[in-house]
């Protein structure tokens, strides 16, 4: 297989904050309803009208991975993805105290530690949310999103400058 | 999985808590949400009995289908003997609370008595405590939520709120639950103040064993699909409720001057597309906001651009805040409309019916029923935007004698203020009608004459009766789960087949709101949207409960049927103004005056409304007075309510 080159891109401005996808991947992965087991939560600042979706990155150099003593994490570079192999984990959560993202969870019921796994490949999350706050995305096309916004401010802002240029003539 | 979340009993006055699980032939009775709730409030309360005293019973729901995958499963009801009306009160709002009850455990709350002080209810992964809520006591909608947050050290509750309005008991005080999301009508707010219950918190990490996963989940994708591709969900989603306003305003179909004028003239200002510029203003381009699960977002965000609230941050506003604070009161100005609707939200209080009653005490000043006097020197004139929102503080706040007289709601107000007053007051039931004029459209004036909780839209409107649809869609609507061959007809004005369509309607969306989804993922504004053979799928997959549509259609009927037995014990007489199915003379008597050619110069035709009213009785089982025939209610399986299973 070759390998994927695609990522999971989260463009927050575009979240709606329904949390469609905890529910999604609650049930994709655990056949249950239940944000808790959600790998994709979405952070919200409620008061000021803000959402942002929050998963795994799936680091290059991933800190869970250095961190874990039983070395149960790894990278599955066919997906590139960051895996936990759940025979290896002992739920000493050092991934999770590590994780700058907060993509490490633990799961209360089963007491196992879990994460975003990109559902092999069809990232459910991304499937479900009609907005594409949250998108899988060719890695070298992350960034084209902000550049063309910021390019219409600059665009804008010429323009703008033109028009006040001519009213002083 | 669904079917073993659980009801609790919660008595206030003693602090017993029992919980109960929910026998599976009550769920194929009556699946859950408002259906079972209405079942519960006949079973829980007693005739005649005080809606702000002990006596009533509070009932707080999610549906059978809450936080599956049925999609917008979001609903939380909240259902009592009403305050306003004394007949049944029942209020439904989107937002994240009904979820996180059920993840918490719970479906059903049933809440007696009266606590000594303020407490609130704090619901964890099954559990059930009373806490002390003084130091809640006064706060805002939004305060209270934050500060239960902060007590309890976790960001992640949910809690449905009373403000300042529920605490002083004005009769139409809402539950929020969020920024704006709102049990509005029927007062339900003032229930829980005259509980001294100031919230319910709800936190769970509960599994909801979903029966067939796959299928939901792939069901589920297909429902998005069908529900994002109908046009007025994509406008819903990009300009929220006020489009409806803006375009029923367009033809003349909304309350102006209270009910003098069906159309606002020159209201640019407050026209959907200037809202949406605002938000967009304030809150970038991606300004839409969703509930739990749905992608519709229907909800906009904004900051209030100028004013003494400028910048503060709110979300709406929904239709009916333009109705109360723009068309109904004949006020034209984004700042009264944006601040109004924050003040409603904070303090806890139903739009529609805020916005209702003022602009009828603008009538009464104007006509000189009401004087300075009696307003304490404010100028109720039409169009005075600082009258109106001062209004609406000495209402929430039972402020000099008017403010006082306004919140005990309109038929306690009409006996206060005297006079002809209650001719001009726009109600059934004791509820308020909404912002809409219904004297062009008689399928719209026989749903609120009929609407079980009163004067309402989301009861039984046949909205799509605007839309003029060809004789073979509304054939395909109406005529399953049950067979119709009567008359339909596509023309908005007519009287003919509209009793069958109002029956069809209440059924649809007593069904939506016993499953606990939103009714835009079903008929309401759109032809093309989920009714009753997708939910026979969506139920089996997420709770492995098997229904034919009839079967849904049938249990529908006979939770209408129970709100119906409620009502009539309480008093419903056929043609009583105050608790009967009937509507305001000035329906009959007043021709509207603006408007499109087809709906300037019409009133609703009195005896062509009685032979619907007639109608729609016969196809509910009633006799011509209005009361289920003995072997209707043999056939729902209802003759020997109170039967007390639960």
């Amino acid at each position: 297989m070759e390998p994927v080159t695609k990522v999971l891109a989260i463009n927050h401005e575009k979240c709606t904050g329904c949390r469609l996808c905890e529910l999604i991947c609650s049930v994709f992965h655990d056949g249950v309803s239940n944000a808790a087991r959600s790998r994709i939560k979405i952070m919200k600042w409620e008061s000021e009208g803000l959402y942002i979706p929050m998963s795994c990155q799936q680091c290059q150099d991933a800190p869970c991975k250095i961190i874990c003593p039983v070395k149960a994490i790894s990278r599955d570079e066919i997906l590139s993805r960051v895996m936990v192999d759940q025979n290896k984990c002992i739920g000493c959560r050092a991934c999770v105290a590590v994780c700058p993202f907060g993509a490490m969870n633990f799961n209360v019921i089963d007491r196992k530690i879990f994460k975003c796994d990109l559902c092999d490949g069809d990232p459910q999350c991304v499937r479900f949310c009609e907005v594409k706050a949250v998108d899988y995305v060719d890695a070298d096309r992350v960034s084209t999103f902000k550049k063309k916004s910021a390019a219409e401010k600059i665009s804008a802002a010429r323009k703008e400058a033109a028009a006040l240029e001519s009213e002083l003539r | 999985m669904a079917l073993n979340r659980k009801i609790a009993y919660i008595d206030l006055s003693t602090g017993k808590i029992e919980i109960k699980p929910i026998p599976l032939n009550v769920r194929k009775k009556f699946l859950g949400g408002r259906g079972l709730d209405a079942y519960l409030l006949y079973n829980h309360t007693e005739k005649g009995c005080d809606p702000l005293g002990p006596k009533n019973t509070l009932i707080v729901s999610g549906g059978i289908l809450t936080a599956t995958l049925a999609s917008a499963t979001a609903r939380t009801h909240v259902m009592a003997k009403s305050p306003l009306g004394g007949m049944v009160g029942s209020a439904n709002m989107g937002g994240f609370f009904a979820p996180e009850l059920a993840w918490a455990g719970f479906h059903h709350l049933v809440i007696k008595g009266r606590a000594e002080k303020p407490v609130y209810l704090w619901i964890h992964n099954g559990k059930i405590e009373i806490r002390d809520a003084r130091h809640l006591w006064g706060k805002t909608t939004t305060e209270t939520q934050w500060a239960i947050r902060e007590e309890l050290g976790d960001e992640d509750i949910k809690s449905m709120v009373i403000g300042p309005a529920g605490e002083n008991l004005v009769r139409f005080a809402n539950v929020m639950t969020g920024i704006k999301n709102s049990g509005g009508r029927t007062g339900m707010g003032a229930v829980m103040g005259s509980k001294n219950l100031k919230a319910v918190a709800a936190r769970g990490t509960m599994d909801i064993r979903i029966a067939h996963p796959k299928e939901a989940l792939e069901y589920n994708k297909r429902f998005i699909d069908q529900i994002t591709s109908a046009k007025v969900n994509q406008t819903q989603g990009t300009l929220g409720t006020p489009f409806i306003w803006g375009a029923t305003n367009s033809w003349g179909g909304v309350r102006c001057r209270n009910f003098q004028y069906n159309q606002e003239l020159y209201c640019d200002e407050i026209e959907p597309e200037a809202i949406d510029e605002v938000c967009t203003e304030t809150m970038g381009p991606y300004h839409m906001a969703g509930c739990f699960g749905c992608q519709v977002h229907c909800r906009a965000k904004y900051r209030i651009p100028t004013g003494p609230y400028a910048g503060v941050y709110d979300e709406g506003p929904e239709y009916t805040s333009q109705g109360a604070f723009c068309g109904e009161p004949d006020c034209r100005s984004m700042e009264t409309l944006l601040t109004g609707n924050h003040l409603v939200d904070q303090w806890g209080m139903d739009n529609l019916e805020t916005g209702s009653l003022i602009s009828w005490a603008m009538e009464l000043y104007e006509l000189g029923i009401l004087t300075n006097k009696e307003t304490d020197g404010l100028d109720l004139r039409f169009g005075n935007d600082e009258a109106l929102l001062e209004m609406v503080k000495r209402i929430a706040f039972r402020q000099g004698w008017l403010g006082d007289t306004l919140a005990e709601g309109g038929i306690i107000a009409s006996e206060r203020i005297g006079k002809d007053s209650f001719d001009y007051l726009i109600q059934v039931k004791g509820v308020s009608n909404l912002h809409s004029d219904e004297r062009a459209t008689p399928a719209l004036a026989l749903n609120i004459a009929t609407a079980s909780r009163g004067s309402d839209h989301l009861r039984s409107r046949p909205a799509i009766d605007l839309y003029h649809l060809p004789q073979e869609v509304m054939r395909k609507i109406y005529g399953n789960p049950v067979p119709y061959d009567g008359p339909l007809s596509s023309e908005h004005t007519e009287y003919i087949g509209k009793p069958w369509q109002v029956f069809w309607h209440e059924n649809c969306y007593m069904a939506v709101d016993c499953l606990g989804i939103c009714k835009y993922h079903t008929v309401f504004l759109g032809a093309t949207l989920p009714n009753f053979e997708d939910w026979t799928k969506v139920l089996y997959y997420n709770t492995g409960l098997e229904f034919t549509s009839r079967e849904i259609w049938d249990i529908a009927e006979r939770c209408n049927m129970m709100e119906r037995l409620f009502n009539l014990r309480e008093g419903l007489t056929k043609e009583d103004l105050m608790r009967g199915d009937t509507l305001n003379h000035r329906y009959f008597d007043e021709p509207t005056r603006r408007g499109a050619p087809d709906v300037v110069g019409r009133v609703i035709d009195l005896e062509k409304f009685k032979k619907m009213v007639d109608e729609f009785y016969g196809y509910k089982g009633l006799d011509q007075k209005g009361v289920p025939k003995p072997e209707t209610l043999k056939r729902l399986g209802l003759e020997n309510e109170p039967s007390h299973l639960l």
